[in-house]
């Protein structure tokens, strides 16, 4: 046959940032165009946002208040202990994750028993430490306070309730759909009402809930209903093989859900409660409508001193910073999490 | 063999407690106990701590007069209506944020979605920015600022701003035949750009789930790009988007009642002033909770059939 032809380099890719801006920004006509008038728009825009942010908006509101935005009206004598809450809540998932790195998950348990009391003995006082009381904890201080217990205290319950849906015993199953559909049918301020209103009502006279533990229960009973959904959804999408292995090894009912069923499923479903705690993290602000000063609460008192009435932009854009910024770094870990599974 | 059968055959040579039937009846008669006993330990603890209040359970509140006012409203409402009326204006006006939040917030979310998979990068980045700065914040601070930080911070109705034929003051806007009160104004601007985002993350992962063997196919055709979203990549991307687009649209329908941040009176804020007036928290939530179950009710079961219509038929 006829001799190949003779092999020559590969084409050389033009990589010049004019090639970039033809390909992206202005391959047709009407791009062309859309970018244009766009980046006109968007260049006025900026520019006026960057004025009024530099000249006329007055951010002492801001640097004045930062101490009750974040952490409210705990004494300033004894913030000292907060920054160990600090240290403690970040060494958290820390221990557990390395714990199971270094295949003794029971050390992850152990300390995060311990820090759990710690963080409680360290915030509310008392055995020692000068008590604060719980109105006192305000600002970003009761926001992720609200959003981690009411997750954490939440997560037993819309694991029962997630079996309970799928168990064959039709009572069990027809209780627990209607509590879960009702639930999530419900406004989440509709399940707040009926945390501060209802709850007194139900419960004998002489328990008496404060407010913060009334508003934590209707956070946790509305985040068990979501939970248990999600859950439900690890649940269904495991292997029935592993659950006929582990009945076949003669594994009891219980051993088989906590050693076989639970771990793989809640696994799976990592990305999803991380995507639920994030919305969990952003309606804690609608504690703010029941006279809970959290983030969003403070945020209100400090617009209602008589020095700062009206500056409704600066605080309110950097409240939403903050919460911007824990919400997204949260998103991408949570990313992280589903790419490395 | 089942256990099922098992459990049949050896029925009689078996004690009675080593048997799965008798330990499942057994375990459905302890539940349906259980729950019995602790509905009736709530429930008696409900009625006696009403009775320590004063207050009998009964519905008969509703027809005395109401006696507060209602900001905005379509309906002929004065002090002197009853609560039933009230709570009827209040869900007059739910549905018309609602209905038209549904629509806005389709159309921004359509937009925004097929923006994010535009050609052109400052689109992109554009749609990028605005998906993810309005869905990491809560959509309370984001009414709070329209409220707030816009639509009360126009100038007043003395002078007012004239932009393309909207009339745009302190006290409302108005424009295109319609007039909107600021609550109105900043609740339907917060809910739908804040439901906007979801819907755009929605649509992309649908369009983006169609194979990209469509795509090519139609191009191969001779379609321009325009048609083929519309006639070949839209139709079989509706399938994915459907069910998560319902579960957006209850998440607006939900958020609606966030209106009583913002004095919007619609159903939960007039319910809540109800509530305040006459101490009944067991009928007035009940009221909200039957009014709020029927709309996503209603809602799940439109999109439902609409879904089924789309449905691939199979052999």
């Amino acid at each position: 046959m006829n001799n190949p032809p003779a092999s020559a380099p590969p084409p050389a890719i033009d990589r010049s940032p004019v090639r970039w801006l033809r390909q992206n920004l202005f391959h047709t006509w009407y791009n062309s165009i859309l970018t244009i008038i766009l980046g006109g728009f968007i260049l006025q825009v900026f520019g006026a946002g960057l004025t009024w942010i530099a000249t006329k908006a007055r951010w002492a509101v801001i640097s004045e208040n930062l101490p009750l935005l974040l952490v409210g009206r705990y004494p300033a004598a004894q913030s000292w202990r907060l920054w160990l809450v600090l240290l403690l809540a970040i060494g958290l998932p820390m221990s557990i994750w390395g714990g199971k790195r270094r295949r003794s998950p029971s050390v992850g348990w152990i300390y995060a028993f311990c820090a759990m009391i710690g963080i409680s003995w360290l915030l509310g006082g008392g055995f020692g430490l000068v008590p604060v009381e719980n109105s006192l904890w305000n600002g970003l201080l009761l926001t992720l306070l609200a959003a981690s217990l009411s997750t954490v205290l939440a997560f037993p319950l819309g694991v029962l309730l997630a079996l309970g849906r799928q168990s064959s015993l039709p009572i069990l199953r027809i209780a627990c759909t209607i509590y879960i559909e009702l639930v999530r049918g419900l406004p989440l301020i509709g399940i707040l009402f009926m945390a501060q209103f209802l709850l007194p009502l139900l419960l004998p006279g002489d328990w008496r809930l404060d407010r913060l533990a009334r508003a934590i229960a209707g956070l946790i009973l509305f985040n068990a209903a979501y939970l248990a959904e999600t859950v439900r959804g690890g649940l269904q999408s495991l292997p029935r093989g592993q659950i006929e292995a582990a009945k076949v090894l003669g594994l009891s009912a219980p051993l088989r859900l906590w050693l076989i069923v639970l771990p793989q499923a809640i696994r799976m479903v990592i990305p999803a409660i991380v995507g639920q705690f994030i919305s969990l993290f952003k309606d804690t602000s609608l504690l703010a409508l029941f006279a809970l000063a959290e983030l969003t609460g403070i945020a209100r008192s400090v617009l209602a001193q008589p020095d700062f009435v009206g500056r409704y932009a600066e605080v309110y854009l950097f409240i939403g910073l903050i919460y911007w910024i824990v919400c997204f770094t949260l998103s991408q870990v949570s990313r992280q999490l589903e790419v490395r599974d | 063999m089942s256990d099922r059968v098992k459990a049949k055959r050896l029925d009689s040579s078996i004690p009675v407690w080593r048997s799965l039937r008798f330990w499942q009846s057994a375990g459905q008669v302890g539940a349906a106990m259980g729950i019995a006993i602790a509905l009736g330990v709530l429930g008696d603890n409900l009625l006696f701590n009403l009775e320590q209040i004063g207050i009998r359970l009964g519905f008969d509140f509703l027809g005395s007069q109401a006696g507060f006012t209602i900001s905005d409203t379509i309906l002929p409402y004065t002090p002197a209506d009853s609560y039933q009326i009230a709570l009827l204006v209040g869900v007059v006006n739910s549905l018309r944020v609602i209905g038209l939040g549904l629509i806005l917030a389709t159309a921004i979310g359509i937009t925004a979605g097929i923006a994010r998979l535009s050609a052109n990068w400052l689109v992109r980045t554009i749609a990028q920015i605005y998906v993810e700065t309005l869905r990491n914040t809560p959509l309370l601070l984001q009414l709070f600022f329209w409220y707030f930080a816009v639509f009360l911070a126009l100038p007043n109705a003395a002078s007012p701003l004239q932009i393309l034929g909207w009339t745009l003051s302190s006290r409302g806007v108005t424009g295109w035949g319609l007039q909107m009160s600021s609550e109105f104004a900043s609740l339907l601007a917060g809910l739908s750009l804040y439901t906007g985002t979801f819907i755009a993350e929605i649509i992309r992962g649908g369009i983006q789930s169609v194979s990209r063997g469509q795509g090519e196919a139609a191009r191969s055709l001779g379609l321009k790009p325009l048609p083929t979203l519309w006639l070949v990549v839209f139709p079989q991307a509706l399938r994915a988007i459907l069910p998560p687009l319902a579960n957006q649209y209850l998440n607006l329908a939900k958020n609606s009642s966030l209106a009583v941040a913002i004095g919007y009176p619609d159903l939960y804020a007039i319910s809540s002033t109800t509530f305040n007036q006459t101490g009944r928290a067991v009928e007035v939530m009940a009221i909200v909770m039957v009014a709020y179950l029927v709309m996503s009710l209603s809602i799940s079961l439109l999109i439902n059939i609409y879904n089924r219509s789309i449905q691939l038929v199979e052999r």
